[in-house]
């Protein structure tokens, strides 16, 4: 076991730990949120990091967190089952419409468009069937009683942490495997099509492969989300809004390295917490408007995002030295 | 044939008219300058504002407000270019949109902050017409009608006058307008103040119609773009002709299902479309 693992191994051991050391029960509220929609932010960006920016991961995140709470609340059927069974369905979903786009190159905002319908449909389904999954006014799963390992229901945060932390690790393992295997391809792939097909790469293929990863992720990030608040809304788990949440939070972190999505989530929960300590509810909208105007600033100045400005940095401070050798004793070099 | 069935084609072909109107703007926008504005139904959420304090609140004229209001949505968009997309001009497309992403944001929020959630009406009350069994409302009539004076219009200018042949041209080839002695930025300027005035002028004809609220953007905005994608990004026409078949969908399934329903359905068949061609239905 190299140091690296270690190191990763010691900091889980001991981010597991924490809640039982006595850490307020607010904090850790905060924390299962923040690490869930990190969870989902990472799965957005390791499309996105590619040229798919796609904004139906909010219809993805919805079918996630409904399908399982509707076969619970209706047929009793464990989320055991609900839940790979909605990730299944987001799979093909998702399939179903990237295919076509990557078949015949729909790329960039072309993309962004039409999955947008995906986010749209899936709101508004759920608006519509509102006999069944209560509309725009929510859904509440049926209450197990107490700790519940088949209802997947625990009152306690502490053990919703430590699976949301095992989630959370999941995603930043396949964030590992697609950097560490498919990169180079999948990039090659989305910035430069022709080249790619041109090498016998089959891009669609390829493409495809990114996806089925990062779907599931969202799947399951959706259905971890409701199985803790215990409340769906189609506003807040499902639609467009959803979509632009994880956008903003993915580029404001950094959508280019592992952990930016979760600077992005870290930052946006605790932003509108302190706000709502602030203010209360007298400025609603208020965290909006300034995650408005920092995504603008974001998006002009720096695209690569906070996580990503701040590993840059390092890099440079590292790097530094070496390049200044290697330029001063280059051959040949003019001057 | 059914009296109703007809009588909701009939509102279909007449809601058909405002996506027309919203679809044309945000289609110029993108063929000219090749952005999407997604905070576009947002630009018309504003003008619903101005409508509504300017002349429900201060009691102006009808026509001085709606003038108003359009110039002011239209000086939106001048703002939006100026500030968000030139700067970014020579990014990738998608960094643009994130940008206007981030207008969304902050433009709902921000009438949010402003206006409360709160739904406003103009308390304007127009009277429906009865025509042969049929009831047809004179505000989606008026909107209509204004709606093809607007496209009209449009159409007019790109065929008849400097400017608009200077936007026909640099849609056509963006790297040779500065040789003929053409100013891009001055070009640019004007559509977007043009996409801006569309917005307002439809965001003062559909408040005649609909309550206004911050987030009426939100129920206006994915079926502009779907419209926009089905008809060929940057295709007038085909956006305006998917205007119409979208919105006969809508009051057709309205009709039989329910209205909820048919714009699921809606999207349901623009999906599937997309199957067929990817890149708008009027394009190979």
């Amino acid at each position: 076991m190299n140091t690296r693992r270690l190191g990763w191994l010691v900091a889980a051991t001991t981010a597991a730990a924490l809640p039982f050391l006595g850490m307020p029960v607010y904090l850790l509220h905060l924390a299962v949120q923040i690490l869930l929609w990190g969870t989902v932010y990472t799965a957005w960006a390791l499309m996105g990091r590619f040229g798919m920016m796609s904004l139906g991961h909010g219809g993805l995140l919805g079918i996630g967190a409904y399908v399982p709470a509707l076969l619970w609340n209706f047929y009793g059927v464990t989320p055991w089952i609900g839940i790979p069974l909605a990730v299944a369905l987001s799979v093909l979903v998702a399939v179903m419409i990237g295919y076509p786009c990557f078949r015949l190159r729909v790329v960039g905002h072309y993309f962004a468009l039409v999955t947008l319908a995906l986010s749209e449909v899936t709101e508004r389904g759920i608006v519509a069937a509102r006999n069944i999954t209560g509309g725009s006014l929510g859904l509440t799963p049926n209450a197990a009683s107490g700790t519940s390992l088949f209802a997947l229901q625990f009152p306690d945060k502490r053990h919703f942490f430590l699976l949301a932390l095992a989630l959370w690790l999941f995603g930043l393992w396949v964030w590992h495997k697609i950097e560490g295997s498919m990169m180079r391809l999948s990039l090659t792939a989305s910035v430069e099509e022709d080249a790619a097909a041109a090498v016998g790469i089959n891009v669609t293929a390829e493409k495809l492969k990114v996806l089925a990863l990062p779907i599931s992720l969202t799947a399951l990030g959706g259905a971890m989300l409701a199985q803790y608040l215990m409340y769906l809304n189609p506003g807040t788990l499902s639609g467009v809004m959803v979509s632009l949440q994880m956008l903003f939070a993915a580029v404001v972190g950094g959508m280019y390295t592992a952990l930016g999505p979760t600077v992005g989530s870290a930052l946006t929960i605790t932003l509108s917490e302190f706000l709502r300590i602030l203010f209360g509810t007298r400025f609603i909208g208020a965290a909006n408007t300034l995650y408005g105007i920092l995504l603008i600033v974001f998006t002009i100045f720096m695209p690569i995002g906070i996580w990503g400005f701040v590993g840059r940095r390092f890099a440079q401070r590292r790097a530094a030295p070496s390049v200044r050798l290697r330029g001063a004793g280059a051959p040949g070099r003019a001057r | 044939m059914d009296i109703f069935l007809v009588e909701a084609m009939l509102n279909g072909l007449l809601l058909g008219g405002v996506f027309a109107l919203l679809a044309l703007g945000l289609n110029l926008i993108f063929g000219v300058i090749d952005v999407v504005w997604i905070a576009y139904t947002e630009l018309m959420m504003i003008g619903m504002y101005a409508m509504f304090w300017l002349y429900a609140k201060y009691h102006w004229p009808f026509l001085v407000a709606m003038a108003a209001a359009i110039a002011l949505v239209a000086l939106l968009g001048l703002l939006t270019h100026f500030l968000i997309i030139a700067p970014i001009l020579d990014a990738p497309p998608i960094n643009q949109l994130l940008a206007t992403g981030g207008l969304l944001f902050f433009l709902q929020s921000f009438a949010t902050l402003l206006f409360s959630t709160e739904f406003r009406n103009i308390g304007v009350r127009l009277p429906t017409l009865e025509v042969a069994g049929m009831f047809i409302s004179v505000a989606r009539l008026a909107a209509f009608g204004v709606s093809l004076i607007g496209v009209g219009s449009l159409y007019v200018f790109l065929r008849r006058t400097y400017w608009g042949v200077a936007i026909r041209a640099i849609a056509q080839d963006r790297q040779i307008i500065g040789l003929m002695g053409i100013d891009q930025r001055k070009v640019y300027g004007i559509t977007s103040a043009i996409g801006g005035a569309f917005a307002g002028l439809a965001g003062c004809l559909l408040v005649l119609q609909y309550d206004v609220h911050p987030f009426i953007g939100l129920s206006f905005g994915p079926i502009i773009f779907m419209i926009c994608v089905l008809g060929g990004l940057g295709n007038l026409l085909g956006g305006l002709a998917a205007a119409f078949i979208v919105s006969e969908i809508i009051a057709v399934g309205g009709f039989y299902v329910s209205i909820d329903l048919s714009y699921v359905l809606a999207f349901l068949i623009f999906i599937g479309l997309m199957f067929w061609r990817p890149r708008g239905i009027f394009t190979r």
